[in-house]
């Protein structure tokens, strides 16, 4: 996995509430078997027409947000669908990292395994810095997750929480897989009693 | 009692293989149910670490979003991106030893409808697939949460989950239900009560007489849209009806293993003074035949109500209402019952099983699909399908106009040729209205299998109870 420590970009504002998943990446691209190559439809029904022209008014079509690395987002933001292929799709396009009032559980946890950092601020902060991101290519952000601080353009600075797992796993790329399995022999000894208690299982 | 538990409580901590000081959990997988959309990626993972599928016989696996639903779907699949990933999952299955069920076998279906179907849910049991829908097996007293294709990976590598412990959330429902007022509207008037986001970072249990009344087809239904509640997961206590639906299925224990598993299946339930971090109570009084206007599933109203404006709302939702009627295509002030459709899908892991495909059929006795409207029924899967044509409902679901298909995911979410077209409108009894959902452009309105069929019969969204 992508390590995450240090982020500088663009930050893009998507304020409506309840962006799901199949609004990041539509079940049409999801018959892919690899994970690469999806940034290219990220958002695409918002994004394009039909007949693949881009819309102009879509965030990421607007000169200053085409580089964006940051989106800032409305409330219960990856809600639905519990496809990774979301967090494929803004991963390969270029953002890594999301801030929200909040997400949806599935969708949180899928963008730790692929080296991007969701943070959930209070409505205050998350509307600051969606003030920030409408100022265009002038909103760079940067987050620094080892001090767990945000800094907006104007310098302020913001602090978040984040699980000390996840931090330790996205700061040095770790591998769950790998890690997990240093635990076989806890692994063994539960199933092994666990077979006894409840073999219908 | 000195340390009441919940439901959860008490399945997670039978699954507890270790837990960090800071709440870092390892959890023990029971069942490990995989279709082909989510699930190319991880087994490519494991070939290129060189790793094994730690329980094989513990993971199931059957194509169901991509595949047709065609009668001749036994030709292939034209779409060739749609037939590369069924035929990766069937490589993958064979493999790595994994049980599959190709479109071939009677007992293909969705995912969500065969592992109870065929035994493999159990209550007590967890339950992970890599699919959000998973919470359906919650129904069985089971703790079954949707994953992604990276934990999908990691399940197969060492069967267990990295999990830090949700927190416990209660949706209680007293009173009895009123005729033609289903399992779809109680979970839907819940998400309409909660919010999508209600049930974020908690386990939902379904309790009160409400619940306890519905059959277990029933409470699928009400757990399946756990996660449209922002619930990973939801709960419902086993109780007899639930070990009697076990009982005899393929793959649940017999004889002397069954009446052990079940002294065990009686223990799981709530304790009295159990602590619930948040809680929901509805009267099932107050539940009405329920449809969606907009493209959330919170977006939900009775249906004598009328379309709602978005000034109606607060915050970031005035936005986001004046874009679902945009899409909708919908004016504020128009009466639900006065929206034309096209097209009834009915069919999901939501409502695809046999209990839906009856409630359907009362409602049709005697009466016809109306000319012009697209009605297809999608049975949730091929036992599903088998058994309705015993039953001689499939003939009198064809007689009056359906369309009598293939058991698969289809037009709940447009994966195969089964779609939508820009602005067409769909009366359908999935779980999912959100923009583009069933094909671009298309126009989704969520209700029970009772309400697709009256909005079949008049081509409008109509009052079940009306007709």
């Amino acid at each position: 996995m992508d390590k995450f420590t240090k982020l500088s970009g663009v930050a893009a504002p998507m304020p409506l509430v309840n962006i799901d998943t199949d609004m990041i990446i539509p079940k049409q691209f999801l018959k892919t078997i690899k994970r690469s190559g999806l940034g290219a439809n990220l958002f695409d029904e918002m994004r394009f027409n039909q007949d693949g022209s881009e819309i102009p008014e879509f965030v990421l079509n607007q000169p200053a947000y085409r580089e964006a690395k940051i989106l800032v987002a409305g409330d219960n933001f990856g809600c639905g669908s519990s496809r990774e292929h979301a967090p494929w799709a803004l991963a390969d396009f270029g953002i890594r990292c999301v801030i929200s009032t909040s997400f949806a559980d599935i969708f949180f946890n899928n963008c730790f395994k692929n080296g991007i950092l969701p943070i959930v601020l209070p409505q205050e902060e998350v509307d600051k810095l969606m003030d920030d991101a409408q100022r265009g290519a002038n909103a760079v952000v940067s987050v620094d997750l080892e001090s767990q601080t945000i800094t907006g353009p104007d310098g302020g600075e913001i602090s978040f929480d984040v699980d000390p797992f996840k931090k330790d796993c996205l700061l040095n790329g770790l591998d769950d897989i790998g890690l997990t399995m240093k635990k076989a022999e806890a692994i063994d000894t539960f199933e092994a009693r666990y077979e006894a208690q409840a073999p219908w299982a | 009692m000195s340390n009441p538990k919940t439901l959860y409580d008490k399945i997670w901590d039978a699954h507890l293989v270790h837990e960090e000081a800071d709440g870092t959990s390892l959890l023990y997988i029971d069942r490990h149910l995989v279709h082909e959309v989510t699930s190319p990626q991880a087994f490519e993972g494991l070939r290129m670490a060189g790793r094994k599928v730690r329980a094989p016989e513990k993971t199931v696996a059957v194509p169901d979003h991509n595949v047709p639903t065609s009668l001749d779907r036994a030709k292939g699949i034209d779409d060739e991106m749609s037939r590369i990933q069924v035929e990766a999952l069937e490589k993958n299955a064979k493999d790595f030893g994994i049980t599959y069920y190709g479109v071939d076998d009677v007992r293909q279906g969705i995912v969500h409808i065969i592992g109870p179907e065929l035994g493999w849910t159990l209550p007590g049991m967890t339950i992970v697939c890599g699919d959000s829908h998973t919470a359906t097996h919650g129904a069985f007293g089971a703790l079954a949460h949707g994953i992604g294709t990276s934990e999908v990976e990691h399940v197969l590598a060492t069967q267990t989950l990295i999990q830090k412990k949700s927190k416990n959330m209660k949706a209680q429902i007293n009173g009895a239900l009123s005729e033609y007022v289903t399992a779809k509207d109680i979970t839907l008037s819940i998400i309409g009560a909660t919010g999508t986001a209600g049930g974020t970072g908690h386990v939902i249990e379904y309790m009160g007489e409400a619940i306890e009344a519905l059959s277990m087809e029933g409470r699928m239904t009400v757990c399946n849209m756990a996660i449209e509640g922002g619930a990973r997961a939801g709960l419902i206590a086993p109780d007899q009806k639930t070990f009697d639906y076990v009982m005899g299925r393929e793959h649940a224990p017999k004889g002397a293993a069954y009446e052990a598993a079940v002294a065990y299946w009686k223990t799981l339930f709530t304790d009295d003074g159990a602590h619930f971090d948040k809680e929901i109570i509805l009267h099932a009084d107050d539940i009405a035949p329920v449809v969606t206007w907009g493209t959330s599933p919170e977006d939900v109203l009775p249906i004598t109500a009328t379309v709602p404006a978005a000034s109606d709302f607060e915050g970031g939702k005035v936005d986001a209402a004046a874009r679902s009627l945009d899409y909708m295509g919908l004016k504020p002030g128009t009466r639900l019952q006065d929206v034309a459709i096209d097209t009834v899908f009915i069919g999901s892991c939501t409502n695809g099983r046999i209990e839906d495909l009856r409630e359907v059929a009362k409602v049709m006795e005697g009466r016809k699909v109306k000319d012009g409207i697209r009605a297809m029924i999608v049975p949730g899967s091929g036992l599903v399908r088998a058994q309705a044509e015993d039953e001689g409902i499939a003939q009198k679901l064809q007689e009056a106009g359906f369309d009598w298909r293939m058991a698969g995911c289809s037009m709940c979410l447009g994966m195969n040729p089964d779609q939508l077209k820009p602005g067409e409108r769909c009366a359908s009894t999935s779980n999912r209205n959100f923009e583009g959902r069933q094909g671009r452009g298309g126009r989704t309105h969520l209700l029970s299998p009772a309400m697709a069929a009256a909005a079949a019969i008049t081509g409008r969204l109509t009052d079940v109870r009306d007709l």
